[in-house]
């Protein structure tokens, strides 16, 4: 996104279903029962929909079988497939299709029964034919090496990994409709079971199911709806790679140059953003966005997360719903960054509000560090 | 060089003959990893093939937890080659949880779900 779309397009609503486990219910079930409640938030109706953003795990055409499920017929269709970051680039996608007019009404959808499904991260990906051989895990097994180049690199410790962990599980405590909420100390980190070293079960995000949705219009109708709307100030994508074994630096992700794109499109920088959404699949993420986006410098990640920096209370609010490590992860967590970053705009924020907060950031990862995408979201102040 | 026509093809009949080779661009010289019709630097489609040789260095390794009545632990690592490239394998021949970065490795050719795959074992001396 340029300059020229900054605040063209609002979000006016939000939803989500499913959380932890839906049980009985598909994918599709989960992700109608979003679009519903984002379309209830909003004041609208499914058949105001004119325009679908949608990518699921389920099948080759998910998008058109969620039209097909929610029984509309979107003239403007998206389900351009980056894996978790989808949904935060299809906030570029809907400005765009929403500014030219190719529609009026974009609903971006999302739904998973991971869990109570097969109780394992799914995957529609065939596994890589240079990686597939040797039988890594993935996701893990790529976040793992990641992780240890860090470590080698930039002397990052497992409690530093630990402390993204107790931060995240700080912010579920007080979110209700975060599904761990138990407590969680760095010891108790470290001596979780090992999956993939340097990374145990308490480094990993969940597996939940839950769905989440997204209403968009154009930003001059915005302050029609009944919720104070959340503008897009920015958004910007860059992928480097798709096999983890292509990654040129695996200290360094593509978050840089779509953080720093999204920041000049929104003619703000890092230290004007109050609250930080990521897609932390694993505890590495946290700390390479938080370097890649310019928080903190490349190698200081590590030391940055600690203290309680990022934990409630902290000086920089960082996933305060509790992340994909403690409040929900249906296998592409995207959506939810963008979510949480509108309520806390909004000021409705389910766990702990922040006060006053006019800008917030979204950061959407996918594949194995492979496609970064960031939005940079502002309340009515902020145009 | 075995007859086959693509760069995958070539890859793998090499590999069980028991030989590694490396795709290398004509134009820039820069090899590549994996095997695909073009050079993804320069963008140039000369390629030739060359023998590989084979040495390299942990870039960055993990072990894979698996209990012990399903086989056990067991490493991946990325490996560096000489050449510049670098892959996805194993090393054989310590504990999967020995492998550091930096350590060198030699490349062998062993097998991987049945078929013949690039493994690495800890370099002599």
């Amino acid at each position: 996104m340029t300059t020229e779309l900054r605040g063209k397009s609002a979000i006016v609503g939000t939803g989500h279903a499913g959380f932890g486990e839906a049980h009985g219910l598909t994918a599709y079930d989960v992700m109608a029962q979003s679009a519903l409640a984002a379309l209830g938030d909003a004041g609208l109706k499914l058949s105001d929909v004119d325009g679908l953003f949608c990518t699921m795990m389920e099948d080759s055409m998910p998008a058109l079988m969620a039209a097909e499920y929610l029984g509309i017929q979107p003239r403007f269709i998206d389900g351009t497939m980056t894996g978790g970051s989808s949904f935060v680039n299809y906030l570029t996608s809907a400005t765009m299709a929403l500014e030219a007019g190719l529609c009026d009404v974009a609903l971006i959808v999302y739904g998973s029964n991971q869990r109570t499904a097969s109780g394992r991260l799914v995957t529609a990906s065939r596994p890589p034919a240079y990686e597939a051989p040797y039988n890594p895990r993935y996701p893990i097994s790529a976040y793992a090496m990641a992780a240890a180049r860090h470590m080698h690199e930039y002397g990052t410790t497992r409690e530093n990994l630990a402390d993204v962990a107790v931060a995240a599980r700080a912010w579920a405590q007080a979110n209700p409709e975060a599904f761990e909420r138990g407590p969680l100390s760095r010891e108790d980190v470290l001596g979780a079971r090992m999956v993939g070293d340097p990374l145990t079960v308490r480094d990993c995000c969940l597996v939940t199911d839950g769905g989440g949705a997204i209403v968009m219009v154009r930003a001059e109708r915005a302050r029609d709806f009944p919720k104070a709307p959340v503008y897009v100030l920015g958004s910007a994508a860059e992928s480097s790679h798709r096999q983890i074994s292509q990654m040129k630096d695996f200290t360094v992700t593509a978050a840089r140059e779509s953080g720093a794109r999204a920041f000049a499109a929104a003619g703000v920088s890092s230290s004007d953003i109050q609250a930080v959404e990521l897609y932390d699949a694993f505890t590495i993420n946290t700390i390479l966005f938080l370097e890649d986006l310019g928080f903190c410098a490349k190698g200081e990640g590590g030391a940055f997360v600690g203290d309680g920096r990022i934990a409630p209370g902290g000086a920089l609010p960082v996933n305060t719903n509790g992340g994909g490590l403690s409040c929900v992860h249906p296998g592409m967590y995207g959506i939810f960054t963008v979510i949480e970053a509108a309520r806390q705009i909004r000021g409705d924020a389910p766990g702990i509000q922040l006060n006053d907060i006019d800008l917030a950031l979204a950061h959407g990862n996918g594949g194995v560090l492979s496609s970064q995408v960031t939005a940079i979201l502002g309340s009515q102040n902020t145009l | 060089m075995p007859d086959a026509t693509g760069p995958d093809q070539i890859f793998q009949n090499a590999l069980a003959m028991g030989e590694i080779v490396l795709p290398r661009c004509d134009d820039c010289g820069a090899y590549h990893f994996f095997p695909r019709i073009l050079c993804p630097h320069c963008h140039g489609t000369a390629i030739s093939w060359s023998q590989a040789s084979g040495k390299g260095r942990v870039h960055t390794t993990t072990v894979v937890r698996r209990k012990p009545e399903r086989g056990g632990d067991y490493n991946i690592c990325m490996v560096e080659l000489e050449e510049g490239v670098r892959m996805m394998s194993r090393v054989e021949g310590i504990a999967p949880g020995d492998v550091t970065i930096d350590m060198a490795v030699t490349a062998f050719v062993g097998e991987a779900e049945g078929a013949p795959a690039v493994l690495f074992k800890p370099s002599e001396g």
